[in-house]
């Protein structure tokens, strides 16, 4: 059987609707707020600061830090164990990796730039969220940047290629599921974060590639009028 | 032959095309990218015959050359404290860098105690950022009394406006002593009412430094607050 209509109705290369803010936390030197479908990141951003432990110091850069946290009540089923465990730590690494090719820290040697990402509500493709909110947040610290990064999931789902998967169609069970996070540079188009779950040919990957790259541009408008929203002239 | 791509004074992203073409400089808080300008920074766009800039909106205070700050003694060497500047590096205030003579073996928390606020001046920035504070300046002194409100290191040429214009303002108004650091740390000293008047005016300052008009606003709020009449000097 073939998957014919997507289980929320949507079109194969949409994405279920997004809501971006940016200065969500007061205290935080920058943060951001971003909402796609039932996943929801908030970011908030501390630094440049003083680094500790002291022998991580970078004299001749300054370093990216991230953390990704669960939240205990916000998936669908049991409660998530708060904290870092092995899911959390590899997310954070990729996301780092995911962020590194737009941020300038050569400004700031010896210094670090934390970015904490917690997620109050998740279903499916929570990485993607933590980094389009991540890239807000860090644009709206101040923190020098080449620009921007919005990421959205691609996949398979049974014989159609879709984009942005729920969980519903994380779990498909009448068919095999690819699952393949995608991060693209606004400015060069470049492809800072890949990873795959499940099987996919050659020539269905360059042609997911290319719908995530359309995806994303969207994105990557939704994140920038979110960051000047903020900053808006309001007329009395 | 170039091209502007965006208006003057408008707020800008990262990785956002500024300009095309050779004909433009790029200035803080923008690169060129091949015949591009791109701005690297959250701000406002400056642009000023064929230069191009930048202005910060967010973000830390770089400590720079010749600034006056208020800082907070953290910590106290052999040879002299320790200044946090709020920024992302620390001072170095040193013994010899003060006016009064200290013997070698003084007691260093006669002068300056750990938790004290002073006023001082950066006298140098190391590339590795290292900075280094002076006491001898003129208007250099420690705090006593009064209160620190942390504002954005952006919004201090609004708070102080043109030639103190605005400062001197809420000064005659409220009757409160102001030191206004460039870091964005301000202390304000006066009677316990008037220093509440003086939190609120700079908090709406720095909320609504961007628009224009902003003279007029705050001195029709100062009006309202302290019930008397306030002229506005003209400055030329």
């Amino acid at each position: 059987m073939a998957y014919t209509k997507r289980n929320d109705g949507r079109k194969f290369d949409e994405t279920r609707p997004i809501e971006a803010k940016a200065g969500v936390i007061k205290r935080a030197d920058g943060s951001a707020y971003f909402k796609i479908g039932k996943t929801a990141a908030y970011v908030a951003v501390y630094g440049p600061r003083e680094i500790h432990p002291k022998f991580l110091q970078n004299p001749r850069n300054g370093k990216l830090r991230c953390y990704y946290n669960m939240m205990p009540f916000s998936s669908m089923g049991n409660r998530v164990r708060p904290g870092a465990n092995r899911r959390a730590k590899e997310i954070a690494m990729v996301t780092e990796k995911a962020l590194l090719p737009v941020v300038d820290l050569t400004e700031f040697p010896n210094s670090v730039v934390d970015v904490f990402i917690e997620l109050p509500q998740t279903d499916a493709g929570t990485r993607c969220a933590g980094i389009c909110a991540a890239s807000m947040a860090l644009a709206d610290a101040g923190i020098p940047m080449k620009g921007m990064v919005a990421a959205v999931s691609m996949g398979r789902v049974d014989d159609k290629l879709v984009v942005d998967l729920d969980y519903s169609e994380e779990s498909y069970e009448k068919g095999t599921v690819a699952d393949i996070p995608i991060a693209i540079v606004s400015n060069t188009q470049e492809v800072s974060l890949l990873q795959m779950d499940g099987e996919l040919s050659r020539d269905e990957l360059k042609q997911a590639i290319e719908i995530v790259k359309k995806s994303c541009s969207k994105i990557d408008k939704i994140q920038r009028n979110a960051l000047k929203e903020r900053y808006e002239v309001k007329n009395e | 032959m170039g091209k502007l791509l965006v208006e003057d004074k408008t707020i800008v992203t990262p990785g956002e095309e500024l300009a095309e073409g050779m004909d433009f400089l790029p200035a803080e808080g923008t690169f060129r990218d091949k015949d591009k300008i791109i701005s690297s920074r959250l701000g406002l766009i400056n642009i000023n015959g064929r230069v191009i800039k930048t202005i910060p909106v967010a973000g830390r205070y770089t400590p720079k050359k010749e600034d006056t700050i208020i800082a907070k003694v953290t910590n106290i060497l052999m040879s002299g404290w320790i200044l946090d500047i709020d920024s992302a590096y620390s001072a170095m205030l040193s013994v010899k860098e003060t006016r009064d003579f200290i013997r070698r073996d003084a007691d260093l928390t006669r002068y300056y105690n750990i938790g004290d606020y002073i006023v001082t001046d950066i006298v140098m920035v190391t590339s590795q950022k290292l900075i280094d504070a002076s006491m001898k300046g003129l208007g250099t002194r420690k705090l006593i009394g009064g209160r620190i409100v942390k504002v954005n290191p952006h919004k201090v040429p609004r708070i102080i406006g043109k030639k103190g214009s605005m400062v001197s303002m809420i000064k005659n108004a409220t009757g409160c002593n102001i030191i206004v650091g460039q870091n964005g740390l301000v202390w304000i000293n006066g009677s316990p009412e008037n220093e509440i008047i003086v939190v609120k005016i700079i908090r709406k300052i720095e909320q609504e430094a961007h628009i224009s008009g902003l003279t007029d606003r705050i001195k029709t709020f100062l009006e309202k607050e302290t019930n008397k009449k306030i002229s506005i000097q003209k400055v030329e």
